[in-house]
C-alpha cells in the first residue's frame, strides 16, 4: 500500500450526491412521464453541447475529489508514515504539471521569467530575464520557441482530429450495426440530422474538446500554457484545481438547500395555519439579514471550531475543506428561502385541486398525499431551481473571496485567483494571464451551466413549452 | 439602449463643459495651484487623542497637530533629539532613596528616582478653537451649552467664535494625568505606570472616583500626581522610578503632548459626542497644522495653524543633504505649505494610478508595481525606470528601523526549550527559510536579510562581515552568503530528525505555522513557506486564522511558528531586546515577548544593558546578547524592510525620517508645475467614446431598419 | 389600508427581534467581549484591566441574555442583548466600537449610496426593458437568438471582471473619469458615472433575459392575439398591451428592492471608494465592529420589511382584485 486514502468531508458529500443523482437517473429511466421532458432536453443541440462541457468539468472535479496521502519513502511497512500533503487522483494524473515550479511570474508559453534578475553570464553579473527551469527548457535559444510552439500545436491538432475521427468511425459502425442499416445510410442520416439526437453538434463538440485536449497535452509537456503565478506555480494547474472548488460550491449548496426548501415550502403550503406562519417567520428573518453577514459569521465560527479542535484537522487540506463545507452549508441556509416560497405558492394551489381534496376526504394520510400528489407536481420547479442556482453560486464564490469570507486562502479557487490578480493588473507590463485563465474557465463553466439550465427549463416548464 | 446612450452622451457633454482639460481630476472644486500636499490614508484612523493613538497611520495626523516637548532633528543621522516646545533637551537628575542628589555616573542600583525638569518656551499659542472662545466679560462662550445648540452643528468650524491661549506647563502635566484616565484606556498606561512615580496610584484613584461619581466628568486638575508636577508657569517636572534612560525618547511622542483642560470641558458637554465632537476626532494642538476637516469616510484636511509659534527650517545637515538640496530652505519659516489633503484610498491600484496621474504627490511602491518603477543598475543599485524618469519622479530609499521575524514558541514541546537538540532544530529551520529569496520574490529586493534583532541605523547594529549571524550565514570569499541547505540537513539530523523524520519513531516532522495573513498576496506567501521546509523534507501545515484567534493563540502559547514584526518606538536597542526579555513573556505575564523566550544569561545582560549609556561598553554587552539569541534562535531573523518611496518632481525637502512623525512642516511643493503636469498627463483619450457611439449605432441601426421594413410590410 | 400597514408594521417587531437575536448569537459565538476589547485596544501593551474597563465603558460587562443575579424584569433587561437592542427600535443605534456615532454615520453615508444605487436602478430598468422589447420584437429570428446568447454570455461573467475592466480601461488607460473617490454636489457626477456604467452593464445579461421571458409569456396570451387580430400593428401591440401588462410583474418585483437601495452595494462601493452604507458594512465586517454590524443588519431587515409592505400595496394598486385586509 503506497498511499492512504483520505476522505474529506466534501469528498464524502460529493459522492453521496453522485449516488443520489445515479438513483434519480435510474428512477427516471423507468418512468415514462419523467423520461419525456429529459428526452426533450436531449433533443436540444445547445443543451447537449453544454452538457458535454459540463461532463468534462464534472469528470475533472470527481477525479480531484479522490484524495490520498502518499506514503513516505523508506518508512517501514508495518508502521507506515504518510505525508501531510493531501493529493488527489487528479494530481497523480497531471503528474509534473503540479511539481514543475518556476521562481516567480512567467508569461504563457514563455521560456524566460517575467522579471529581470541578476544572472551571471560569462563571469559578469548582468540584469536580464533568466531562463525558466521547466518552461521551454528543451530549447536552445529564443528563436526556436515559435516554430516549436507551432509544431506542437499542429501535432496536437492532428492528434485530436485523428482521435475524434477514429471515435466517430467506431460510433458510426456500432450504431449502424445496431440499427441494422448500412454505414453509409447512417452517415446520410447523420448529415441530415435525422438521428433523433443532436448528433452533428455533439460530434463537433467532441472533436473540439479532443483537439483542445490534445493541443494542451502537447504544450503542457514543455511549457506553462497559462504562464506561472507569483510563486511560480503553473496557472493551468491552479485553474484546473479550481474546478473542484467551483463545482463543490455549486452542488453541495443545493444539497443543503433542497431538503430545507422542499420540506418547509410544501409543509407551509399544505398545512397552512400556524405552521405556515412559523415557517414564513423563519424565512423572513433569514431573508432580511444580508447574506454576506451570515456567511462571514459562519466562516468565523468554523475558524473558532477548528482552532479549538486542532487534532481533528491535522492537514491543511482538512482545514481548508471544513471551511469550504461551512461555506456551502451557510450559503444553502441563506438561499433556500426563494425556492421554499415558490413551492409554498404552488402547493397552496395544488391542495385545492379536486383529486387532492378527494384523497383527503378518503382519509389518506398527509404524508402519503404529499408524497404521491404534491411533490411529483412541484418537482419540475425544484429541478429548474437547481440548475439555475448553480451558476449563480459559482459566481458568488469569487465575490465572497474578495470580501475576505470566501474559501480558505490556501485553497485553489477562481475567486482567490481573481483576488490575487487585482494586484497583478497594477503591474506594468500587466500580468494578465491569471485573471485571463480564471475568466476563461469560469466563463466556460458558467456559460455551459446556463445554457444547460435554459434547455432544462424549456423542457420542464409547461408555460415555456412553445416559446419558439 | 438608445435612451441610455443619449443619457450617457448628455452626461459626457456636461462633464466636458465642467472641466475642459482634465476629466479625471479627483479633487473637484479645489484650486489647481493651491499650495497643498495631496496624500492618502488607507484606513480611517481610530483615535486622534494623543493619549490613545498608537498606530502609525494615526501618528501621521497627530504628529502634525500636537507638539510634545522634544522632536527628532529632521536631517541629522544618527537620530538626535532636539527641543520642540522645550527650552532644551532635559538631563535627568538622579536621586537616592532619601531624595539626595547623586552624580550622573552613579550606579543604577543606587538611583531611586530620576527627575526630568522641562522648561517650555513662553509665547506658544494653541490653534484657534471654540473651546478657548470668551465673550467680552471674559467668560467662556461655549462651556455651558444646551444639547440642542450642539445638535445644529455639523463640524467644529460651525462654531462662530474661536479663541486661543498660551501654552503652559500645566497642560503637559494634565496630559500625563490623562494617561491614567480609566475612560481613555491609554495603551501606554501599563508601561508608564511602571516608570512614572504615582501613575499607578492615580489610575486607581481615578477608577474609584469614576465609579462613585456616576458619569460626571472627572476633572483631572483636582487630582495630583507625584510623578508630574508644575514648577512654575513654564516649567514642569517628571519623576521616574529608578533609572530609565529611554524615557527621554517618549518625550518626543504625542503621548506627552499638551492638552488644554478647556478642550476636555468643551467636548464633555451633552450632545458633543453624538456629533463626533471629541478629542478623538477633533484635536486641539499647538503644532504647525490643525485638522480643518475630519471626514474619515472621504478625506481629512490639515490647514496651516495661524497661531504657530514660528519654527525655522534647520540649517545643520551633512554635505550629502546639501547636495540633495535639502538645505535650500534653511532658515525659512515653517511650515512651507498651506495644508494637506488626505483622501481615503483603500485599494492599491487606484492609489498607484492616481499617483502616476499626478494626483498624489508621493507614493510607496507595492511589489506589483515595482518593475514599472525601479530597475537595478549593474552594480545592484536601484534606479528609476525610464518611464518614471520621464515623469521627473524621484526615488527615496531608506532601511526601516523595523524587523520581521518568524518566532518559535519556546514553550512548545517540539520546537521550544533551550536544550541542545531543540536549538539545533531551530537553527536548521533558520537556514532553511531562505529569506534572501523571499526578499527578491516578494519585496523586489527591498529588504536586508536580518542578522539579529537590531536593525541598521540603531546603536548596537554591526555592519558587514563582523555582524553576521554565524549560525545561518557564512563568509565565502569575502561575501556573506546563507549557509547551504546541507548544513541545515545535518543540523536537523543532529536534532534527532534525520531527513525530516523522527529518529526514534520514524514519524515525519510536522510543524504548524500560524498566520493571520489574508488578502490577495497571502496564498503566494504561504505557498512559499511550505516550499522552504520541503527542502528539509519537513512538513509545514499553515493554520490561517483571524486577528482575534491569532492573538488568543499567542497569548495562551498555543502557537508553534508565527510571523511577526516590530517597529521601533525609539532609536535604542532596548526597544528590540526587550521583546526577548524573559520577564516580559507573553504567556502568564501578557508582555511583548511573544516567543516566550527566557534565557537567564540573556535576561541578566539585558538588565545591565538597558541602563547603560551608548558606548563601547554597551556595544560589548550587546554583542554578547546578540550571540546568545543567534545561538538559541528563538526567532528566525527574517529581514529588515527597506522602504522605497517615490515623489514627484514638484515635491522637495523629502528625507525619510523613521523616528520623526512631524515632517510635513518641512515639505515644499511647486504648485504651478504640478498643475501643468497634471494637464499634460491626463489628456482624455476620446476615441473610445466615439467608438462606443459607433458600436451603439451599429447595434441599433439594423434593428431600426428592420423595424421600418416591418412597419411598411404591415401597412 | 392604514390599519393594514399598521398591522404589518407591528408584525415586523417579532421579526426584527428574531433578526437581532440571530445576529447576537452568531457574533458572540465568534467574538467574546474580550476579543472585541482587544481588537479595539490594539496590539501593543494591553492589560487585563484595560479590557475590563473597555467592556464596562461599552456595556459588554453584563450577561448575554439572562441576568441570573438580577431580580424581576431586570433578569431580562439588565443584559447585553436587551441594553443593546432595545434602543434600536427607536432607531437610536448608539456608538460603534470605534467611538463614532452610528446614527450620524448612517445619515451622512445614505446620500452617496443612493447616488449610485438609484441611477443604477432606474437606468438599469430602462436599458433592460428596451433590450428585452427589442428581442421580443424580433422573436424567433437570429437577432433574438443572438440577443439571448449575448445575455447568457454577459451573465456568465463575474461582476468583478466588469469592475476591474471598467477601471482599467476607462479610468487608467483613457483618463476619462476618476478611478475612485467621491465628492458632494454637482461634482459627484463624474465619480458616480463609472460605477453606474459598470453596474448597469453588469446587470444587462440577467435583467434583459428575465424581462424577455415575461414579455414572451405575455405575448402568448389570448388578449394579445385578439388585439392583433383586430389589426393593431405589432409595435402598438407591443407597447400598448405587452409592455403595459408585463410591467406589472416587473415593477412589483422591483418595489421590494426599492427601500434596500439605501443600503448600497457592498462590492461596487468598496471598489470605487464610495463612502456609502455598503462600504460601511464591509468595513465593519472586516474590522469586526459588532455594534455597526448589528445596526446595519437591523436597518437592512427593517427596510426589507418595508419593501414587502410596499410590494403588497403596489399589487393592490395594479390589480384591483387584490384586497388588503
Amino acid at each position: 500500500m503506497n498511499a492512504q486514502a483520505v476522505v474529506l468531508w466534501t469528498d464524502a458529500l460529493v459522492f453521496l450526491l453522485l449516488a443520489v443523482v445515479a438513483g434519480l437517473v435510474w428512477t427516471i429511466r423507468r418512468q415514462e412521464h419523467l423520461r419525456a421532458p429529459w428526452g426533450a432536453v436531449a433533443q436540444r443541440p445547445m443543451a447537449m453541447a453544454a452538457a458535454l462541457v459540463l461532463a468534462v468539468f464534472v469528470a475533472i472535479g470527481l477525479l480531484d475529489s479522490l484524495h490520498y496521502r502518499e506514503r513516505l519513502p523508506d518508512s517501514s511497512a508495518d508502521a507506515p508514515q504518510y505525508s501531510v500533503e493531501v493529493l488527489s487522483v487528479f494530481d497523480a494524473l497531471v503528474g509534473e504539471l503540479r511539481t514543475q515550479k518556476e521562481k516567480t511570474y512567467s508569461a504563457p508559453l514563455a521560456m524566460q521569467l517575467y522579471a529581470k534578475e541578476f544572472v551571471e553570464r560569462d563571469g559578469v553579473t548582468v540584469r536580464d530575464y533568466p531562463r525558466l527551469v521547466h518552461g521551454g527548457a528543451h530549447l536552445a535559444d529564443a528563436a526556436a520557441r515559435q516554430p516549436d510552439i507551432v509544431r506542437r500545436v499542429a501535432a496536437g491538432l492532428a492528434q485530436g482530429l485523428a482521435a475524434s475521427l477514429v471515435a466517430f468511425a467506431a460510433l458510426a459502425v456500432w450504431r449502424a450495426c445496431r440499427a441494422g442499416v448500412a454505414v453509409s445510410a447512417w452517415l446520410d442520416d447523420w448529415r441530415a440530422g435525422r438521428l433523433g439526437w443532436p448528433a452533428r453538434t455533439l460530434t463537433g463538440m467532441v472533436t473540439l474538446l479532443a483537439v483542445l485536449g490534445a493541443v494542451l497535452l502537447q504544450l503542457t509537456d514543455v511549457y506553462h500554457v497559462f504562464g506561472t503565478d507569483k510563486v511560480g506555480q503553473d496557472v493551468l494547474y491552479i485553474s484546473l484545481k479550481s474546478i473542484r472548488t467551483g463545482l463543490v460550491i455549486g452542488t453541495l449548496t443545493t444539497l443543503v438547500t433542497l431538503p430545507l426548501a422542499i420540506v418547509f415550502g410544501i409543509v407551509a403550503g399544505y398545512f397552512r395555519g400556524w405552521i405556515d406562519d412559523a415557517i414564513q417567520y423563519v424565512y423572513t428573518v433569514l431573508n432580511s439579514i444580508p447574506g454576506v453577514l451570515l456567511i462571514a459569521a459562519a466562516v468565523l465560527i468554523v475558524q473558532v471550531y477548528v482552532e479549538s479542535n486542532p487534532q481533528s484537522f491535522d492537514t491543511a487540506a482538512a482545514r481548508a475543506d471544513i471551511r469550504l463545507l461551512a461555506l456551502c452549508v451557510i450559503m444553502g441556509v441563506t438561499s433556500w428561502t426563494g425556492l421554499a416560497r415558490l413551492l409554498r405558492g404552488e402547493t397552496l394551489k395544488l391542495r385545492t385541486l379536486d383529486y387532492v381534496e378527494a384523497a383527503r376526504a378518503f382519509g389518506v394520510s398527509h404524508a402519503r398525499i404529499i408524497g404521491r400528489h404534491v411533490f411529483p407536481n412541484v418537482f419540475h420547479l425544484v429541478l429548474i431551481a437547481i440548475v439555475l442556482d448553480f451558476s449563480g453560486l459559482v459566481l458568488a464564490e469569487a465575490v465572497l473571496s474578495y470580501v475576505g469570507v470566501g474559501v480558505d486562502p490556501t485553497m485553489h479557487s477562481w475567486g482567490n485567483m481573481i483576488n490575487g490578480a487585482r494586484l497583478e493588473l497594477a503591474r506594468e507590463p500587466v500580468v494578465w494571464w491569471q485573471l485571463g485563465a480564471a475568466f476563461t474557465f469560469m466563463f466556460a463553466l458558467v456559460l455551459a451551466a446556463n445554457l444547460f439550465a435554459d434547455g432544462v427549463r424549456d423542457a420542464f416548464d409547461p408555460r415555456m413549452g412553445g416559446r419558439r | 439602449m438608445t435612451r441610455a446612450g443619449n443619457l450617457l452622451l448628455g452626461l459626457g457633454l456636461l462633464l466636458l463643459a465642467a472641466c475642459s482639460d482634465t476629466w479625471n481630476d479627483p479633487y473637484p472644486g479645489s484650486a489647481a495651484d493651491a499650495n497643498v500636499v495631496y496624500s492618502a490614508f488607507a484606513e480611517r484612523p481610530k483615535h486622534l487623542d494623543p493619549a490613545r493613538s498608537y498606530s502609525s497611520n494615526e501618528v501621521e495626523f497627530t504628529g502634525q497637530i500636537y507638539e510634545p516637548p522634544l522632536q527628532y532633528h529632521f536631517l541629522k543621522r544618527p537620530y538626535e533629539l532636539i527641543p520642540l516646545t522645550a527650552d532644551a533637551v532635559p538631563r535627568p537628575r538622579y536621586q537616592d532613596g532619601r531624595g539626595r542628589p547623586l552624580a550622573d555616573d552613579a550606579p543604577a542600583a543606587q538611583i531611586a528616582q530620576s527627575v526630568y525638569e522641562i522648561r517650555i518656551r513662553p509665547g506658544i499659542r494653541y490653534q484657534p478653537h471654540p473651546a478657548f472662545a470668551r465673550d467680552a466679560a471674559g467668560r467662556y462662550r461655549y462651556h455651558a451649552l444646551a444639547a440642542g445648540f450642539v445638535a445644529e452643528k455639523r463640524q467644529i468650524a460651525d462654531f462662530e467664535h474661536t479663541g486661543t491661549r498660551e501654552l503652559v506647563a500645566a497642560d503637559y502635566v494634565y496630559q500625563i494625568k490623562r494617561l491614567a484616565h480609566p475612560g481613555l484606556s491609554s495603551p501606554i498606561f501599563g508601561l508608564m505606570s511602571e516608570h512614572i512615580v504615582g501613575l499607578q496610584a492615580l489610575g486607581e484613584t481615578l477608577q474609584k472616583a469614576a465609579q462613585t461619581g456616576h458619569g460626571t466628568r472627572l476633572d483631572l486638575r483636582a487630582f495630583s500626581l507625584e510623578g508630574a508636577e508644575v514648577v512654575d508657569r513654564y516649567t514642569y517636572r517628571i519623576r521616574i522610578k529608578g533609572k530609565y534612560p529611554q524615557f527621554i525618547y517618549w518625550l518626543a511622542m504625542p503621548f506627552f503632548a499638551p492638552i488644554p483642560w478647556e478642550a476636555e470641558v468643551f467636548y464633555a458637554q451633552p450632545g458633543m459626542a453624538d456629533r463626533n465632537f471629541t478629542l478623538d476626532w477633533q484635536p486641539v494642538g499647538t503644532g504647525p497644522f490643525y485638522l480643518a476637516e475630519n471626514d474619515p469616510n472621504r478625506r481629512m484636511v490639515l490647514k496651516k495653524n495661524p497661531n504657530f509659534h514660528g519654527e525655522t527650517y534647520p540649517d545643520a545637515g551633512s554635505e550629502a543633504d546639501r547636495a540633495a538640496g535639502l538645505l535650500a530652505d534653511a532658515g525659512r519659516a515653517l511650515p512651507l505649505i498651506d495644508g494637506a489633503v488626505f483622501s481615503l484610498e483603500k485599494e492599491t491600484i487606484p492609489y498607484w494610478s492616481k499617483f502616476l496621474q499626478g494626483y498624489y504627490d508621493s507614493s510607496g511602491i507595492s511589489s506589483d508595481s515595482f518593475d514599472q518603477a525601479v530597475t537595478f543598475s549593474a552594480g545592484g543599485d536601484p534606479q528609476l525606470t525610464d518611464s518614471m524618469r520621464a515623469q521627473h519622479i524621484r526615488l527615496v530609499t531608506t532601511v526601516a528601523t523595523s524587523l520581521w521575524y518568524v518566532g518559535f514558541n519556546m514553550l512548545d514541546p517540539v520546537v521550544g526549550g533551550l536544550g541542545e537538540d531543540r536549538r539545533k532544530l531551530r537553527q536548521a529551520l533558520s537556514i532553511a527559510f531562505d529569506y534572501d529569496e523571499y526578499i527578491s520574490i516578494f519585496l523586489n529586493g527591498r529588504g536586508i536579510p536580518a542578522q539579529g534583532p537590531i536593525p541598521p541605523g540603531m546603536f548596537g547594529h554591526v555592519e558587514g562581515v563582523k555582524g553576521i549571524n554565524p549560525h545561518v550565514y557564512e563568509v565565502h570569499e569575502g561575501r556573506i552568503q546563507r549557509r547551504p541547505i546541507e548544513a541545515a540537513r545535518s543540523l536537523l539530523a543532529e536534532a534527532g530528525y534525520p531527513d525530516g523524520r523522527n529518529a526514534k519513531t520514524g514519524e515525519p516532522l510536522v510543524l504548524y505555522f500560524d498566520t493571520m495573513a489574508s488578502g490577495p498576496d497571502a496564498k503566494a506567501r504561504l505557498d512559499w513557506m511550505k516550499k522552504q521546509l520541503d527542502k528539509l523534507n519537513v512538513q509545514l501545515v499553515v493554520r490561517g486564522t483571524d486577528y482575534n484567534r491569532f492573538q488568543d493563540k499567542i497569548r495562551k502559547g498555543n502557537a508553534q511558528l508565527f510571523e511577526w514584526g516590530w517597529n521601533a518606538d525609539y532609536p535604542d536597542p532596548e526597544n528590540f531586546f526587550f521583546l526577548l526579555y524573559g520577564p516580559h513573556k507573553k504567556v502568564g505575564t501578557g508582555g511583548e515577548n511573544a516567543a516566550n523566550y527566557d534565557n537567564p544569561e540573556f535576561n541578566r545582560l539585558f538588565e545591565r544593558m538597558k541602563d547603560m549609556d551608548n558606548g563601547p561598553q554597551r556595544q560589548q554587552v550587546i554583542d554578547q546578547m546578540q550571540e546568545i539569541v543567534r545561538r538559541d534562535a528563538p526567532w528566525i531573523f527574517a529581514y529588515y524592510p527597506k522602504s522605497f518611496g517615490l515623489v514627484h518632481g514638484w515635491v522637495t525637502n523629502v528625507k525619510p525620517n523613521l523616528m520623526a512623525n512631524n515632517t510635513l512642516k518641512y515639505r515644499r511643493i511647486d504648485p504651478p508645475r504640478r498643475a501643468q503636469r497634471r494637464i499634460e498627463w491626463n489628456r482624455p483619450v476620446l476615441w473610445p467614446i466615439g467608438a462606443g457611439a459607433l458600436v451603439l449605432v451599429a447595434v441599433i441601426a439594423p434593428a431600426v431598419i428592420a423595424w421600418r421594413r416591418h412597419e411598411k410590410k404591415v401597412a | 389600508m392604514l390599519s393594514y400597514i399598521l398591522r404589518r408594521l407591528l408584525y415586523a417587531i417579532p421579526i426584527l427581534i428574531g433578526v437581532n437575536l440571530l445576529t447576537f448569537a452568531l457574533f458572540f459565538v465568534v467574538n467574546t467581549p474580550d476579543d472585541m476589547a482587544r481588537l479595539q485596544l490594539g496590539a501593543k501593551h494591553v492589560t487585563a484591566e484595560a479590557i475590563e474597563r473597555w467592556k464596562t465603558e461599552h456595556g459588554y460587562d453584563k450577561p448575554l441574555l439572562l441576568n441570573e443575579a438580577a431580580t424581576g424584569m431586570e433578569k431580562l433587561t439588565n443584559t447585553i442583548f436587551f441594553q443593546h437592542s432595545a434602543a434600536m427600535f427607536a432607531f437610536r443605534f448608539g456608538k460603534g466600537d470605534d467611538g463614532r456615532d452610528i446614527g450620524n454615520e448612517i445619515r451622512t453615508r445614505m446620500g452617496p449610496s443612493l447616488a449610485i444605487a438609484l441611477p443604477v436602478f432606474v437606468i438599469g430598468l430602462l436599458v433592460n426593458i428596451t433590450f428585452a422589447l427589442l428581442m421580443v420584437f424580433f422573436r424567433s429570428t437570429y437577432l433574438d437568438l443572438g440577443g439571448v446568447v449575448l445575455c447568457v454570455m454577459l451573465m456568465s461573467i463575474s461582476g468583478l471582471f466588469y469592475i476591474i475592466a471598467g477601471q482599467y480601461f476607462v479610468a487608467k488607460l483613457w483618463n476619462l473619469l476618476p478611478i475612485s473617490g467621491f465628492a458632494d454636489g454637482a461634482d459627484a457626477l463624474r465619480f458616480i458615472l463609472l460605477p453606474v456604467l459598470v453596474s448597469v452593464v453588469a446587470g444587462i445579461g440577467s435583467g434583459a433575459r428575465w424581462y424577455r421571458t415575461i414579455f414572451i409569456e405575455e405575448i402568448g396570451k389570448d388578449y394579445v392575439r385578439t388585439a392583433r387580430a383586430k389589426g393593431l400593428s405589432e409595435v402598438r401591440v407591443l407597447f400598448r398591451h405587452v409592455l403595459k401588462n408585463g410591467m406589472i410583474p416587473i415593477l412589483t418585483g422591483a418595489v421590494v428592492v426599492l427601500p434596500l437601495l439605501f443600503m448600497g452595494s457592498l462590492i461596487t462601493e468598496s471598489f470605487f471608494g464610495i463612502p456609502g452604507l455598503g462600504s460601511y458594512t464591509i468595513d465593519a465586517i472586516q474590522a469586526q465592529d459588532f455594534a455597526v454590524v448589528r445596526a446595519m443588519v437591523f436597518l437592512g431587515s427593517f427596510l426589507y420589511i418595508v419593501g414587502l409592505i410596499l410590494t403588497d400595496i403596489s399589487y393592490s394598486w395594479v390589480d384591483p382584485r387584490v384586497r388588503l385586509r
